[in-house]
């Protein structure tokens, strides 16, 4: 039971609440009418407070209260803001827990979330604080691959790229092994998946590594691709040599089974061809507006309309 | 019957036996001891029990909880026996909690117990030998030496 809990992280879900957040989720988005003339959270306040920016999840967050009928209110650029001055987050918690039913919080500092609940009477709700849980993120991928494929368990994902920094792709691994799936790992060796995350799961996941995407991509249901971050190359001429050989193109495309689907966090930079955009492939954008229904019907659970 | 250390009898203050062999000076680092206090240290010593252990004597020091939550993470074997008069008054085993609140601090960083916040850090015992402890802020696990170093 989600009511009136905080979600610091993915392990605080239970498979149940994971599925009543998906089914509420259908529900909201094949009545998006009936939601918006009803205002289920009509007179109930929801806090964003962004500690470091991510326009993207900010605005998902808020658009889904909005679209509840909830008001939103949102600290200014924390660099601005007087509450960053200084002040402890603790004390910043306090305070706006008796403005608002709910706070979202991304932080970047690794369990600012978990602090901000022990502070708060109120919910909170993580949206990434540093140590790579990003549980509403999570819960819209796994939505997504429901949805898109007709559902999670007996599904061959496979996961490229970035598996070392991309740290939602740990949250995700880690979720997954929860369902009967088959991960592939694709990845150069210089940025394959921590063993940390590796020991953490092997033994309940049916999971492999590869280093090329052709030694997988037949057979694959959901093509996962994450974001390889140049900064993270001293050499750019290496990044340049590795977003060739880990890029998907419509080459990649015409490899893949029916019904297959190409998901990717987003922002995508050269990870993806903007060609493969217009396949019956491609769902990250559908990911990306699946936040909405996914977070709306998180919210609706939590505030319990 | 363990073999008898050849080291003074006290008259008044605590003895750390069965401490495991090698850490008597780690478990000395951490405790308050003042300049004109006695300390006799056993290092090696014969042990039925443990093969060898080491063993402190501190004249007129009587250990509080801190220093006995910090020494059960260090050597959690190690039994206390509190002297006065030359009779052993109390005697126990150190215990190993299961979270450690307070005591160690947590060595990532970028973990949100390290930025002036007012809480203390709070660690779950995940391992007694070899110990390591995992904070359930960051969720990083920290290994034996990371705690000594942190104590
Ligand atoms: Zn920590």
């Amino acid at each position: 039971m989600l009511k009136n809990k905080s979600l610091i992280s993915i392990a605080d879900l239970e498979d149940d609440d994971i599925n009543a957040i998906f089914e509420k989720a259908d529900y909201i988005s094949g009545h998006m009418d009936e939601v918006l003339r009803t205002s289920p959270m009509k007179s109930k306040i929801l806090a964003t407070l962004f500690y470091e920016p991510s326009t993207r999840t900010r605005l998902s967050f808020e658009a889904s209260m909005e679209r509840l009928g909830g008001s939103v209110i949102s600290m200014a650029d924390s660099k601005t803001s007087s509450f960053a001055k200084g002040e402890t987050l603790a004390d910043t918690i306090r305070i706006v827990e008796s403005y608002s039913d709910i706070i979202v919080i991304r932080h970047p500092l690794e369990g600012a979330s978990l602090l901000a609940s022990k502070f708060s009477s109120k919910p909170i709700i993580n949206a990434g604080d540093g140590s790579g849980e990003h549980p509403t993120q999570t819960l819209i991928d796994l939505y997504t691959i429901r949805n898109e494929t007709g559902g999670i368990d007996d599904r061959e994902i496979t996961i490229v790229g970035d598996l070392k920094y991309g740290r939602t792709v740990h949250s995700l691994i880690l979720a997954l092994s929860r369902y009967n799936v088959k991960i592939n790992l694709v990845s150069p060796p210089s940025l394959a998946l921590p063993n940390y995350v590796y020991n953490g799961i092997k033994d309940k996941l049916n999971i492999e590594t590869y280093n090329n995407l052709d030694d997988v991509i037949s057979g694959t249901d959901v093509l996962y691709v994450t974001r390889i971050q140049k900064e993270r190359f001293v050499d750019k001429n290496e990044y340049y040599k590795l977003i060739g050989s880990y890029k998907i193109t419509l080459n990649e495309v015409n490899k893949m089974k029916n019904g297959s689907i190409i998901m990717h966090p987003l922002p995508r930079v050269d990870e993806i061809d903007p060609a493969v955009d217009y396949t019956k492939n491609a769902k990250y954008f559908r990911q990306a507006a699946n936040g909405i229904p996914v977070r709306m019907s998180l919210i609706s659970i939590i505030l319990g309309d | 019957m363990e073999r008898t250390l050849k080291i003074s009898k006290i008259k008044d203050g605590t003895v750390i036996d069965h401490i495991p062999s090698g850490k008597a000076v780690k478990v000395l680092n951490i405790l308050k001891i003042s300049e004109n206090t006695s300390v006799s240290i056993g290092i090696r010593v014969p042990s039925n029990m443990m093969g060898f252990k080491d063993v402190i004597k501190i004249e007129n020091k009587f250990l509080e909880k801190i220093e006995l939550d910090k020494i059960s993470l260090i050597a959690p074997s190690a039994t206390i026996s509190i002297i006065k008069d030359y009779d052993i008054t109390e005697k126990f085993k150190v215990d190993l909690p299961e979270s450690v609140i307070g005591i160690v601090r947590c060595t990532n960083q970028n973990c949100i117990t390290n930025a002036g916040e007012p809480v203390s850090p709070e660690f779950k015992v995940i391992s007694a030998n070899p110990l390591a402890l995992k904070c359930i802020y960051c969720k990083r696990e920290m290994s034996e030496s990371d705690v000594i170093n942190s104590l």
